[in-house]
């Protein structure tokens, strides 16, 4: 055991921490859950190592003299993991500097805070590594298992891409401290993570559109302006890919530049760390003064002043906002892409239908996880001349008021170009909403509105319940938009996903 | 013998709650109209179960529930109406602000607007709110928190406000005027009933104290009268832990 205050009893401290928090993720705080947990993840990483070789086992046999379109696929895909690792790590750094828990006892605890926040920060760099290196494990294996030992070079590629993204996540979020404040920052850096998250992916769906009509990414990337426009086959800007592919002189630059970008990320930021800590503490005391829109209070009715609130409660909340921001994110290349649609004439609703249809009903079980499950106050509620059901009701209605919000200027175009399509689209939209807010209902559970990002793990049947529903109804409208009757079969299908809901769903008093 | 002219503001009769083990066990209780009622006991003695099934928050295995002639079992809503609950914890908004909150309460008792805004304003007053009318309150302390929760009870002008804990954690000038206000409300002909630990405040602000332990009502009735029960003149902790002592030993 190492002596208390040093580092590595810190680190110690700090893994514990974060394993029990992982623990407590996977299983809902639930210790009876823990064997399923294990059943699940490992059907789960079996079916992704099922997906990968489906995937990727097809270029198991690309070697170091692979030409300039497999390169820019290679550095593409590293684009892309880099902002998805990007957008996570300035997650956590944002969480970092933003919880309060242990930072009194750390601050006034004779340890000395550099060191601790220096280990932090490890932890953070430590973690992103881990899930990347994770999520790229069942594509690697494929790779080694058809290619040979050389592609176990990739994870250290995957490791210096969190070790990187880390680093630059640190420096970002200290540098909207300084330059917007501790009361702005949080919401910023985290409007910022879901922006990087997405941008990579969209700017390249936005090159396809513009270039080929299409959704498809590669289409951007081997596209003839960036195949005549790519650094030459022995430039740097290759090493990253060249290292994926076994290069041990690209990999061993590519780990070293990382390390020493994160080390130099820690040692220039951990003396700071604390200061920022402490401002962010603060925050939640400062005084925010409200503008009334109206000098009278207004009369409501229960349901009227139920969904008010909702409404009230969420456009206060830029956190919840920037957490929603990711889903509607994506709906940008395919907004461009019914934009594209309306200008040229052609009929590219097939596509497009399904895909927002889908963003409907994901973004609609966020909302009712919201405003039905992560309630403030609901003993207040309860306690209210209101019947149980007109509760329930009024929040309903405030979720298919948001979703009808967002997604109605889309519908409107669509009207404009084909009136069959539009009308399509807005079924499609209500009842993919409607589906997963009635599922959100079966498995409401009492939480707080902090855990939205958790929220998934409460109930794992609800989650898959909710993807399948969505999925179901986007196919539904895709093959309507298409004019075929067997549109009713996916339909169907998520008619029972919801029977099947209301019969296992836990029994209410 | 006043109490026998009185009105009743609540009255349970037989009622039961059963978690892992008995919570409340056949409690009777009545508390009269204009009465401050203050029900003490020690942790886990069925004082909450009790006060949450009355507010309708639990639904009890057996007994009934009559607020204010109502039978609160069967017709929640109407007792609902004339009922308002504060618990320890301040059930508020932090993204809304006091007189938001207040036209949200009115929304949900269905109340007139111009009454309600009229209502919150005073009580705004009278708690020492009105500076921090429109910031939100997330910024608030415990015992400003618990201020907005009262003005949120009071706010629908309820017949019966019953309180779990109040003053737990509130400073000294918060729980004055906490104190206050409700003393004006039972002044007005409304009727308190409060849980709490501390049996100083039980003892100057109540008209009777219940004691109950083990989901079971063991001692009621003023100051005097259980001085009388437990043979004991002191203060009423003595009074109570006599009392306590007393059922422990029996059980």
């Amino acid at each position: 055991m190492s002596q208390a205050g040093t580092l590595s009893w810190l680190a110690g401290h700090e893994l514990r921490l974060s394993f029990r928090d992982w623990v407590s993720l996977m299983t809902a705080g639930r210790r009876r859950r823990a064997y399923k947990v294990v059943i699940a993840l490992g059907v789960f990483v079996t079916a992704m190592h099922v997906f990968a070789y489906w995937l990727v086992a097809g270029y198991a046999d690309i070697n170091l003299t692979a030409d300039v379109p497999t390169l820019i696929a290679l550095t593409g895909t590293i684009g892309v993991a880099m902002s998805l690792l990007l957008s996570q790590a300035m997650e956590s750094v944002t969480r970092a500097f933003y919880t309060r828990a242990d930072l009194e006892l750390i601050l006034t605890s004779p340890v000395s805070t550099r060191k601790v926040f220096a280990v932090r920060m490890l932890s953070i760099a430590a973690s992103t590594m881990l899930l990347a290196m994770l999520l790229a494990a069942p594509f690697i294996d494929v790779l080694v298992l058809r290619g040979g030992v050389r592609w176990l070079s990739a994870y250290g590629v995957v490791a210096s891409i969190g070790a990187l993204a880390t680093a630059i996540s640190l420096a970002l979020t200290v540098a909207l401290f300084r330059v917007c404040g501790a009361k702005r920052t949080r919401l910023i850096a985290q409007i910022v993570a879901a922006v990087v998250g997405a941008a990579f992916v969209i700017a390249l769906q936005l090159v396809a559109i513009f270039s080929s009509g299409s959704l498809s990414r590669f289409s951007a990337l081997q596209s003839h302006w960036v195949l005549t426009h790519a650094p030459a086959l022995d430039a740097f800007f290759w090493w990253p890919a060249r290292a994926v592919l076994g290069d041990p002189v690209a990999l061993a630059a590519v780990m070293a530049l990382s390390a020493a970008v994160l080390a130099a990320a820690i040692v220039t930021f951990s003396r700071r760390f604390g200061d920022h800590a402490l401002a962010a503490a603060g925050v939640s005391s400062t005084i925010v003064r409200q503008r009334r829109a109206s000098a009278h209070f207004r009369h409501r009715s229960p349901r009227q002043a139920l969904r008010v609130k909702e409404w009230t409660l969420l456009r206060r909340d830029p956190w919840l906002i920037s957490q929603t921001l990711m889903q509607i994110l994506y709906l940008l290349p395919p907004a461009l892409l019914l934009w594209i649609t309306f200008r040229a004439g052609n009929e590219a609703y097939v596509v497009l239908i399904p895909v927002i249809v889908m963003a409907a009903g994901q973004l609609a079980g966020g909302l009712a996880w919201l405003t039905i499950s992560a309630e403030d106050a609901p003993d207040f509620v309860a306690s209210a001349p209101i019947a149980p059901s007109s509760v329930l009701l009024a929040k309903v209605e405030a979720v298919i008021g948001m979703i009808a919000l967002v997604f109605a200027p889309m519908v409107g175009v669509l009207v404009f170009d084909s009136l069959r399509a539009g009308v399509i689209l807005a079924l499609g939209i209500l009842l993919s909403a409607a589906g997963a807010t009635l599922i959100q209902l079966a498995f409401r559970v009492q939480a707080k509105r902090s855990h939205f990002r958790r929220r998934q793990t409460s109930s794992r049947i609800a989650t898959f319940a909710e993807a399948f529903s969505s999925i179901s109804w986007a196919a539904t409208a895709a093959m309507a938009a298409d004019g075929t009757w067997f549109a009713l079969v996916p339909g169907v299908a998520a008619l029972c996903i919801l029977g099947g809901v209301r019969v296992i769903s836990p029994p209410r008093d | 013998m006043q109490q026998l002219t009185r009105p009743v503001a609540l009255a349970l009769r037989g009622l039961r709650k059963t978690f892992d083990r008995p919570a409340v066990d056949g409690l009777d209780l009545t508390v009269y109209g204009g009465e401050f009622y203050a029900l003490v006991g020690p942790n886990g003695a069925g004082k909450t179960t009790t006060l949450r099934m009355v507010t309708g928050l639990l639904r009890p295995d057996a007994g009934t529930i009559a607020i204010e002639g109502i039978d609160a079992l069967a017709d929640p809503i109407a007792a609902k109406q004339v009922t308002a609950w504060v618990a320890d914890e301040a059930m508020i908004y932090d993204k809304l602000t006091p007189l938001e909150y207040l036209e949200f309460v009115a929304g949900l008792w269905r109340m007139d607007a111009g009454e309600a805004e009229r209502r919150a304003h005073d009580l705004l007053g009278w708690l020492g709110l009105a500076p921090h009318a429109h910031e939100r309150c997330e910024g608030f302390s415990k015992g400003m928190r618990q201020k907005v929760a009262l003005a949120g009870a009071l706010v629908h002008d309820p017949k019966l406000i019953i309180l779990d804990e109040p003053l737990t954690g509130l400073d000294a000038a918060s729980a004055r005027q906490v104190k206050t206000v409700l003393h004006e409300r039972v002044r007005a002909g409304g009727t308190v009933i409060m849980t709490t630990h501390i049996l100083d405040v039980a003892e100057r602000m109540a008209d009777r104290i219940g004691i109950i332990v083990g989901g079971r009502l063991i001692a009621e009735g003023t100051l005097d009268e259980l001085h009388r029960q437990s043979g004991q003149s002191g203060t009423l902790e003595d009074t109570f832990l006599t009392l306590v002592a007393g059922q422990a030993e029996a059980a």
